[in-house]
């Protein structure tokens, strides 16, 4: 089910299975993702998708009872490894969740916790990443005079931009974005697309959606997933106008009548 | 059937007249004990009460030391029982999902908390004043600590609960290490609710008598030493109260309203506080 | 930046992880130590008396210093009897003001409302005891003891209670005062486990046309009747252990009578009026003895208290 024409896959997903303590919640997953493409992982609530996307940084770790097995590999390391050093990892795997998480610190010190996490910089050079960080992400004309203020008094669109900027400043390569713009409004959620397509020239990025317009509007691969099995994977425009599968077919008219 | 209504309809009315009324007998005696500590506190609070010390029966004097004694031991006492609380909360919410530990611990908490506290004076007095066979600010002080020490468990613990997993998460997806993501940012988020925590623990043990009378006991002249007996406003205000002589009684009232008031100042400002943060959340 | 201090800080990372749950840890293992450090030095202080008297001390009302002679009966009957009294009143009155919090409180009043219940509990109890001291008994023993004494005092049965000299201070005024010390924590704990019935529940009642009376006493009290339970055993056990108040107005006599209005004494007044001025091993181990059995009883007490609040809490899991 790969699909045939991705040129460098960044990410390779190999016979992946999920379990809550016993429950099969991914079933023999093989994918690609493509290095500074958009990938999004479309499906009906409970699918899979989530689940997928929070193997690649191995979020699941966090909770007892949660297993994965076969492989991902990224840079020719398994990130699946028992001996995967975690933190190394998710420098390289950044992630935003469905709703905006700003730390309880100011705007700058929001951005500059996860840098210091690996690098010691300078009061010049941090200023200068955060500054990078938050251009990226479109947000440092709203917030350049208000950097010690409290990254909770911005608004719900500015909290997602600004966690967005908090991911890619410690520069990793792959950008996890789980449901995006769920909670928020219709222009916040135009700006953030409109930032993740300008995102993918510097970074692999891949987008779980429940919004199919949106997968349709943002990515250049979609999965469609159903109870746990990926049903069919390819190039965005075939899977929307032309998929292989009637179960894809049924979803995507379904939902738009 | 209409009988049947009506007895339906009595019955409603006279159990609500009686919620009111039960509602009307608490705030009722509320008023009356705030009420006679301001007339009986009010007259006998003299500037000489913040300026001179405790007399001897029959004259006339302040309670300079007692309410110096009362602010050194519940500070100390703040101080030493606070950061055992917040980190034991913090075990009982953040490393806690396996194991024995974590589930026992909260039980015995929870029994902690109310424990009576005179008990917790008998212990201090058994492991520490019968060893150094003097009484003394500093045992006063470890009683106010084990005290405090619970409840700040369990306000520690109840707000790291509250604050949601995602902001774990966001933060374990940085990759930063487990104490930082729990000192920077989830005892950060849950920082409001603590403080509160943290002053109700306070205005708890300054009014707390029981265990300082076997502990701290009391000193009827100025002491900063803490290995010295150490005045302090609740056991004068007992020992005054409990005394034969007009002069000493009134200064009781005194010291009543003083803690009274400071007490439910604390209360108030903890939850105005606490609503505060809440709403900008 | 090279790799290795990069390796370098991971490592260091993961010690002070290790470190930072070790302590935490210790901290909550210093919780279990301090409770067995609480027994420990109970029983070791109160051996001398357990050896002279045995089980007997439970059972002997004898209480005399001179002749080093100590039973632990009048104070565990009176620290039993103010405090069920005191569970007799508190239980409706906190009953009346957890309905009106819940079901009846004008919306802008419920949070001010609460709150002055709140404070009511946030009163030291040194306060309760000088009020009840100057304020309480003196009316009590003016107004209301005289009245008990004429005509519930000459009642068959309950009458010996109810009769004896109007002092204003004993068994019954310690009660009443503790009492209105137990009304704000049963009230509120009352008044949160009202909340946690689904508004469904009550909706479906009341769309069967109940008044709000018969919704509190056939849905929402049998729904929450494991958790109103806990909150009184969480009562009982403020009562039990409570001192100040209770030491300014029993008495402190160690005698037994009938009456209620006669002076008595319970564990903890006798501890806080007699533990600085014993003389002799004998007389102090009896008196830790006694804070040995207060601290026994409220353990007990205290335990299922929280067995039956956990109880509820792990039902509403299920239901949610």
């Amino acid at each position: 089910m790969n699909a045939e024409n991705i040129a460098k896959p960044r990410v390779v997903v190999k016979d992946l299975n999920f379990f809550y303590g016993k429950y099969r919640a991914l079933k023999d997953i093989n994918l690609d993702i493509a290095e500074k493409k958009v990938t999004a992982f479309i499906g009906p609530s409970g699918c899979g998708k989530s689940t997928l996307l929070r193997t690649f940084n191995r979020m699941y770790q966090l909770y007892p009872q949660q297993t994965a097995t076969g492989s991902i590999m990224l840079d020719g390391d398994n990130i699946l490894d028992k001996h995967q050093d975690l933190n190394k990892l998710r420098a390289k795997v950044g992630m935003v969740f469905q709703k905006p998480t700003p730390f309880p610190m100011s705007i700058y010190d929001n951005i500059a916790f996860g840098v210091k996490l690996y690098h010691n910089l300078s009061k010049n050079d941090m200023d200068e990443r955060v500054e990078w960080a938050l251009k990226k992400a479109a947000l440092w004309g709203e917030v350049k005079d208000k950097l010690k203020q409290s990254g909770m008094g911005l608004s719900g669109g500015q909290q997602q931009r600004l966690c967005i900027a908090r991911a890619i400043a410690v520069k990793p390569e792959v950008l996890l974005l789980d449901e995006p713009t769920s909670a928020l409004d219709p222009i916040s959620t135009a700006h953030i697309e409109k930032l993740i397509d300008e995102l993918k020239e510097d970074f692999t990025i891949v987008i779980v959606t429940h919004n199919m317009q949106q997968a349709a509007r943002v990515s250049d691969y979609t999965a469609y997933m159903y109870l746990g099995d990926l049903i069919e994977f390819g190039d965005t425009s075939t899977v929307f106008t032309n998929p292989v599968r009637k179960e894809t077919e049924d979803y995507i008219t379904g939902r738009f009548g | 059937m209409i009988n049947l209504y009506t007895r339906r309809r009595i019955a409603n009315a006279t159990g609500l007249s009686v919620a009111v009324l039960a509602m009307g007998f608490g705030l009722f005696w509320l008023c009356w004990i705030l009420w006679t500590l301001l007339d009986h506190g009010l007259p006998a609070l003299t500037s000489a009460v913040f300026t001179k010390m405790t007399p001897p029966p029959g004259s006339t004097g302040g309670l300079l030391n007692a309410i110096f004694g009362s602010l050194m031991m519940t500070v100390i006492g703040t101080l030493i029982g606070t950061p055992i609380g917040i980190l034991a909360g913090t075990y009982l919410a953040e490393f806690g999902q396996r194991g024995w530990l974590a589930p026992v611990t909260r039980f015995i908490n929870d029994i902690l908390l109310s424990a009576p506290s005179i008990v917790i004076g008998l212990f201090v007095y058994e492991v520490y004043v019968v060893h150094v066979r003097h009484f003394s600010g500093w045992a006063g002080t470890i009683a106010l600590a084990i005290i405090v020490i619970p409840i700040v468990i369990r306000t520690t613990e109840n707000m790291l609960r509250l604050v949601p997993s995602t902001l774990r998460e966001a933060a374990a997806a940085l990759g930063a290490p487990q104490w930082k993501i729990i000192s920077f940012v989830t005892l950060r988020a849950a920082r409001a609710g603590i403080i509160t925590g943290i002053m109700l623990a306070i205005a708890r043990i300054s009014g707390e008598t029981a265990p300082l009378l076997f502990t701290a006991l009391n000193n009827q002249f100025w002491s900063d030493n803490m290995n010295q007996p150490m005045a302090n406003l609740p056991v004068v205000i007992f020992q005054f109260a409990m005394s034969p002589y007009t002069d000493w009684q009134n200064l009781a009232w005194a010291g009543a309203l003083l803690i009274t008031f400071s007490v439910l100042t604390l209360n108030i400002l903890a939850r105005v506080l606490f609503r505060q943060s809440a709403s900008t959340h | 930046m090279s790799m290795f201090s990069h390796e370098a800080r991971l490592k260091r990372q993961s010690i002070f992880d290790a470190l930072f749950r070790n302590l935490t840890r210790l901290a909550a293992f210093g919780v279990l130590a301090l409770l067995a450090a609480i027994l420990a030095s109970l029983v070791m202080g109160s051996m001398p008396a357990i050896h002279a008297f045995g089980f007997g001390f439970l059972t002997s009302s004898e209480w005399d210093p001179v002749n080093d002679k100590f039973g632990a009966l009048i104070p565990i009957v009176g620290t039993l009897i103010t405090s069920v009294i005191a569970l007799v009143i508190a239980i409706p009155v906190s009953f009346g003001i957890a309905l009106f919090l819940t079901e009846l409180s004008p919306r802008v009043l419920r949070r001010p409302l609460g709150v002055a219940i709140e404070l009511l509990a946030g009163i030291p109890s040194i306060i309760y005891g000088m009020w009840g001291l100057f304020v309480f008994a003196p009316l009590f023993a003016d107004h209301v003891e005289p009245w008990l004494n004429q005509h519930i005092g000459t009642l068959p049965y309950i009458g010996p209670f109810f009769s004896g000299p109007p002092m204003g201070i004993g068994i019954l005024t310690a009660s009443i005062i503790l009492a209105i010390m137990v009304i704000p924590f049963i009230a509120s704990v009352m008044r949160d486990v009202f909340d946690v019935v689904p508004t469904m529940l009550k909706e479906s009642a009341y769309g069967l046309g109940s008044t709000t009376w018969e919704v509190m006493l056939s849905i929402v009290l049998p729904y929450t009747k494991v958790g109103v339970a806990g909150g009184i055993m969480l009562g009982l056990g403020r009562a039990l252990g409570e001192t100040m108040a209770v030491t300014f107005v029993i008495g402190n006599s160690h005698e037994l009578t009938k009456s209620l209005l006669n002076p008595g004494n319970s564990i903890s007044s006798a501890l806080a009026n007699e533990f600085t001025e014993a003389f002799g091993e004998l007389y102090t181990a009896s008196l830790i003895e006694l804070g040995l059995i207060l601290f026994f009883i409220t353990f007990v007490v205290l335990s299922l208290a929280r067995y039956m609040l956990y109880k509820l809490g792990q039902r509403e899991g299920k239901a949610a």
